[in-house]
């Protein structure tokens, strides 16, 4: 059972003139796998974006409650794990410093095991001390789940999560999902048959709606 | 805390790439030389100086500063570090980057024109001390929040000067009256007015920036 529980009511976004989506509810509060789907330009990552509170609604209201409290915003990116192709890191520093630089500004701590475990688990531990800018593209997406990860949080959105991958990443990856869903939320965003067949729940976002489809 | 974090990134990040130091220095470089060769042996008034002083500073804020969030914008790490922490710990770190760089540069343009310029002769040294860091802290606060501002426009390099220029003036004309009146030796209480103005500049900017910023980070 999660602790966490997140609600969003009644969201809509528009961008200059053109609705991405309106009115769109959607709320979890068991851990497991929660699935979104929908066509190109149906507005998966804006509602992930708005859910993680990295962008503001344009209406509408989104609560994150953890043990019945609602978190305050300026807390949250402590309870949040985010993998999406759009998130980059810094290509001048090591695998190893961008995960400090950014542990660190977070305002968390984490032990050297936890790090080298996850290392390990992604296959970077030979290569933790080169620099990012020479990873390749699927590198980089295995880097965003130990910088996703690191910090223990309570809910996960993987948005795209096996873009990138070869075979044996993306079984690490429906691996690392199944095995956070035992006591976390985890929510994914993708159109691939494979990505979605984890989920207990799909909900698919067209026509400027999110309709529930289990 | 936090915004000590992102601060010693950002200067770990610019001791790496010198995003912004090389642009600064070839800027001063430039700026100084033009001017010294425009001038040749002509003799320049001491308010033409020190206004000439502060123009420097001027476009040399205007070729460097910005790159604290443009930077960030065309690396593609936004997204990221609007996930990681708050707005207050983003423009406080930023800030405080800001601040070292614009002290770092000014420092730098002061001792050179100093050595350059025969007619920069400050009587009053601490007057224009005193204007000197109350300027610095109005030109790094207004750049920063402008830097925000322009880092996802297309044409940031036209804006960032358009934009900062109405915002800059009156902190530049209070600053090139009171280098006027440093280099006049006028004391302290000749100038409390303008050393005031100074102080306001700078607490309305920093008010205005933190109110604001959270709205500009998140859209």
């Amino acid at each position: 059972m999660s602790n966490f529980e997140l609600k969003a009511e009644t969201i809509t976004k528009v961008f200059g003139r053109r609705l991405i989506f309106k009115d769109v509810d959607f709320s979890c509060k068991e851990n497991g796998i929660y699935g979104i789907s929908g066509p190109n330009g149906s507005g998966k990552s804006t509602f992930l974006k708005i859910i993680t509170g990295i962008i503001s609604p344009t209406k509408g209201k989104v609560t994150h409650l953890f043990e019945g409290k609602p978190i305050d915003s300026e807390k949250l990116h402590n309870y949040i794990g985010f993998v999406a192709p759009y998130l980059a890191l810094y290509d001048e520093f090591s695998a190893v410093e961008n995960i400090h630089f950014f542990s660190k500004i977070r305002g968390l701590n984490f032990t050297q095991e936890k790090l080298e475990f996850l290392f390990h688990q992604f296959g970077l531990f030979d290569r933790k001390h080169d620099l990012v800018k020479g990873y390749s593209s699927g590198m980089k997406q295995r880097l965003k789940y130990i910088f996703a990860l690191i910090h223990s949080p309570k809910i996960l959105f993987f948005d795209e999560p096996t873009s990138n991958l070869d075979n044996s990443g993306k079984e690490k990856v429906y691996q690392t999902v199944r095995d956070e869903s035992q006591n976390n939320i985890v929510i994914i965003a993708s159109n691939e048959d494979s990505d979605l067949a984890l989920c207990s729940s799909v909900l698919e976002l067209q026509n400027f709606k999110l309709k529930t489809d289990n | 805390m936090s915004a000590y974090a992102l601060f010693k990134k950002d200067l770990a990040s610019e001791m790496r790439t010198r995003y912004a130091i090389n642009s600064l220095a070839m800027f001063i470089v430039v700026t100084i030389s033009v001017i010294l060769f425009s001038i040749g042996n002509e003799k320049i008034s001491d308010f033409l100086s020190g206004g000439l002083f502060w123009v420097v500073i001027f476009f040399s804020a205007m070729s460097g500063l910005s790159r604290a969030f443009v930077s960030e914008e065309e690396r593609g790490t936004t997204l990221t570090l609007q996930l990681i922490a708050s707005p207050t710990t983003i423009f406080s770190g930023k800030l405080f980057f800001n601040l070292i760089l614009v002290f770092a540069m000014n420092i730098i343009i002061a001792l050179l024109y100093s050595a350059l310029f025969d007619a920069f002769i400050i009587k009053n040294l601490s007057l224009f001390i005193y204007a000197f860091i109350l300027g610095n802290i109005g030109i790094a606060i207004a750049s920063t929040l402008i830097a925000s501002i322009i880092a996802k426009a297309s044409s940031k390099g036209t804006l960032y000067p358009v934009l900062s220029f109405p915002i800059l003036l009156p902190l530049m004309l209070t600053l090139i009256d009171l280098t006027k009146q440093a280099m006049d030796g006028a004391p302290f209480q000749t100038s409390s007015v303008e050393l005031a103005i100074l102080g306001c500049y700078d607490v309305v900017m920093i008010a205005a920036s933190f109110m604001l910023f959270d709205f500009i980070w998140k859209d």
